[in-house]
């Protein structure tokens, strides 16, 4: 298991650190140490003052993004396992109503995200159907290529992720502590509060893991629904790549890893997963 | 040019599916081969091709396998990711098809081997394009970017570095290319187009398109600055870096301003924004252009006064390839510049390298309708019988020498490249 780890993880990750303080050229890295991938990403960063830079304008619409996928996943993702949990009595139909969950991911991802723009499209299902009720007169341009269609694609896809880990946490709950707390006279929102969410929390910081990392490295999803027009962490790096700039790609790695490291360090902060599970 | 899209892949897998399963039938039928794994028979002559998905007909591997019993193997990957390849995996493939611009790239890398011009049978059959850098008629023709002549010959076998006279080390062999231009919905833009400029024209806010792969983006953009007045560049495809610094600031407050819908980056992305009315300018590559209004949705390939971004592609080896691998290759590459292959490429709207050969493998009413820029007498069909075009239409931007002639700028890789490559993602995130 640990050779594993190091094999697969720790000495790629190495690889990659080391390669990010390589010098490069048009079509080889340089092994000589420079930190030009570091330097070059952050170009401009106080010349350009109080304008923001490239890389903090990218960082900051990135998690402006992870932040609003986090949130309404997070929403979504709790409501639908409590009814999963509480309210499906069978366990059958727990399993089919689950499974019906990763719908999303049986076509490819290219596919999912063209099949977007004829429902919200300038011309698609959803603008024409409010045209037809009267309710607009100019198609409304913000349904497709904007940040709404990110986040509503990033909804669709990974709020299956919240799902699983909170449901999972919700059915190892005692059912005699709800009963119990019912029988104190407890509101249903203070039986949620005070005992379904602090027993779930687990299941919400391991989905808020999946969602965040998942989300912070996108660069497909927020590529196409975006029409190619918003910047994001992961873009940056496939640009990078393309370019055969692989050390400025790794530099530019290595500081994706870092924030979203420090953002799951803050999450574990909160709940300690290993004392909890 | 990444003409590679998972949407093509589908389609050649599905293809090229039918298409092994011919090639056994057909070894099976020739009863030359009796041992069962065809593909480990001793004899067996295999190429593994690395390229993007333009030339990859499965079509062309069949004829070719049939005719020289070669088999090819394709290997489908976008432009990048094929310089990639080439750059960090050369013994992953024998032959290579890749566009000249990516030769400053490759050459210094030392991962291909240039072929050698004797052996090429067809060789002083080539279009004087690639050669001299004009046309058959001698116009000459614009030398702006990485044109194929500035890179087509080494110093020597193992040379890193270009000669600018002829020699016999060939970088690539030529075998396909086109001139790009915008495309545009004439049904819902209603008026003649005739400039580059009318791509940030605010008439079509929020309705115009670019192309997201910065080394091709920045050349369309060049050419709508320049066309605008605003700068004339020494070299669109060699920018300095304050031209670089105009280019995107003028990109950046179009879009800034709405004026772009999306940005594209695969094949089908741009078939899907044209097709949907999405947008109704953008720039656009032929065989797109073509899908759309196989969909029955008027789409042009508009040709526009300040001229042609132009692009051409070849064939070199892998350096890894040796001893009767090498020998098959230029047999691979001397019968794909035979006709049969080059007309195919033509009936897809490119240009073949050898015009006679694949003159001689075309009706002349499809040599007509795709060369000299006539009227077609009869439907005019795709390689694979699809009807293309009614009788009576003729080819949006005429001729060979009209489309060829009026080519301004290369597809090209800047010394500036890495500054560049910089500057467009500050362009994304503005």
């Amino acid at each position: 298991m640990m050779l594993v780890f190091a094999l697969f993880f720790l000495l790629p990750l190495l690889f990659v650190t080391i390669v990010s303080a390589w010098d490069y050229n048009e079509y080889e890295m340089i092994p000589a140490f420079s930190l030009r991938g570091y330097s070059d990403t952050f170009e401009g960063c106080i010349a350009d003052l109080p304008n923001l830079c490239t890389i903090l304008k990218t960082y900051l619409k990135t998690l402006k993004l992870c932040l609003l996928t986090w949130v309404l996943t997070l929403l979504i993702g709790f409501t639908v396992a409590y009814f999963l949990a509480f309210h499906v009595r069978s366990k059958t139909w727990q399993i089919v109503l689950t499974l019906l969950c990763t719908i999303p991911f049986w076509t490819s991802n290219v596919i999912r995200m063209i099949a977007w723009i004829p429902l919200l499209g300038r011309n698609g299902l959803v603008n024409r159907g409010l045209e037809g009720a009267g309710l607009i007169h100019q198609p409304l341009e913000w349904l497709l290529f904007s940040e709404f269609s990110v986040v509503l694609a990033l909804l669709h896809l990974f709020t299956f992720f919240m799902v699983v880990p909170i449901f999972n946490s919700m059915i190892r709950i005692d059912r005699r502590l709800i009963e119990a707390a019912y029988d104190a006279g407890a509101t249903g929102w203070q039986t949620l509060l005070n005992i379904i969410i602090p027993l779930a929390k687990p299941g919400i910081v391991i989905g808020s893991i999946f969602v965040i990392t998942i989300v912070m490295g996108d660069f497909v999803t927020i590529g196409v629904m975006g029409g190619q027009q918003i910047a994001s962490a992961g873009k940056i790096i496939e640009a990078r790549l393309n370019a055969l700039q692989f050390p400025a790609a790794a530099a530019n790695a290595v500081i994706l890893l870092g924030i979203t490291i420090l953002i799951i360090s803050a999450l574990t902060r909160i709940v300690d997963i290993r004392k909890e599970l | 040019m990444s003409k590679s899209s998972k949407f093509d892949r589908l389609i050649n897998r599905r293809t090229v599916l039918k298409g092994a399963a011919g090639a056994v039938g057909l070894a099976a039928g020739s009863g030359a081969i009796t041992g069962f794994p065809y593909v480990r028979s001793a004899d067996a002559k295999v190429l593994r091709y690395l390229g993007t998905a333009v030339n990859e007909g499965d079509e062309i591997s069949k004829k070719c396998l049939a005719d020289t019993g070669i088999k090819i193997e394709y290997i489908t990957a976008t432009t990048d990711d094929v310089t990639k390849r080439v750059i960090t995996q050369p013994n992953s493939f024998d032959v290579l098809d890749t566009e000249y611009f990516s030769l400053k790239k490759l050459v210094p890398s030392g991962n291909i081997f240039a072929l050698d011009a004797k052996k090429i049978k067809e060789f002083d059959n080539l279009t004087p394009v690639f050669t001299k850098g004009q046309l058959p008629n001698g116009k000459k023709i614009g030398d702006q970017g990485t044109a194929p002549w500035k890179v087509l010959y080494l110093e020597g076998a193992n040379s890193k570095t270009f000669s600018k006279t002829p020699t016999e080390f060939v970088t690539l062999i030529p075998t396909v290319y086109n001139a790009d231009t915008l495309g545009i919905r004439p049904d819902l833009i209603k008026r003649p187009i005739s400039s580059w400029t009318e791509l940030l024209n605010p008439e079509f806010k929020g309705k115009a398109s670019i192309l997201n792969i910065p080394s091709i983006g920045i050349m369309d953009a060049a050419m709508v600055v320049e066309a605008s007045g605003q700068h004339t560049y020494a070299d669109k495809g060699n920018m300095t870096k304050a031209e670089i610094d105009l280019t995107m600031k003028i990109m950046t407050e179009a879009k800034k301003a709405g004026q772009f819908r999306a940005f594209w980056k695969d094949f089908n992305e741009s078939v899907n924004l044209m097709a949907s009315g999405e947008t109704v300018i953008q720039s656009m590559w032929s065989p797109a252009v073509t899908k759309v209004r196989s969909m029955g949705i008027a789409c042009t390939f508009q040709p526009l006064k300040e001229g042609y971004r132009s692009w051409a592609s070849g064939f070199c080896v892998s350096k890894a390839v040796s001893g009767p691998k090498l020998d098959w290759a230029y047999e691979f590459v001397n019968w794909y510049l035979s006709g049969w292959a080059g007309a195919y490429l033509n009936r897809q709207g490119y240009y073949s390298a050898v015009l006679s050969t694949a003159e001689a493998n075309m009706t002349a009413d499809e040599w007509g309708y795709w060369m000299e820029g006539k009227a077609a007498v009869g439907d005019i069909k795709a390689p694979d019988g699809t009807i293309l075009e009614k009788a009576g239409a003729t080819r949006d931007g005429g001729s060979y020498d009209e489309r060829m002639g009026a080519v301004a700028c290369w597809n090209a890789v800047m010394d500036e490249n890495d500054y560049m490559v910089r500057k467009w993602n500050e362009f994304i995130a503005a």
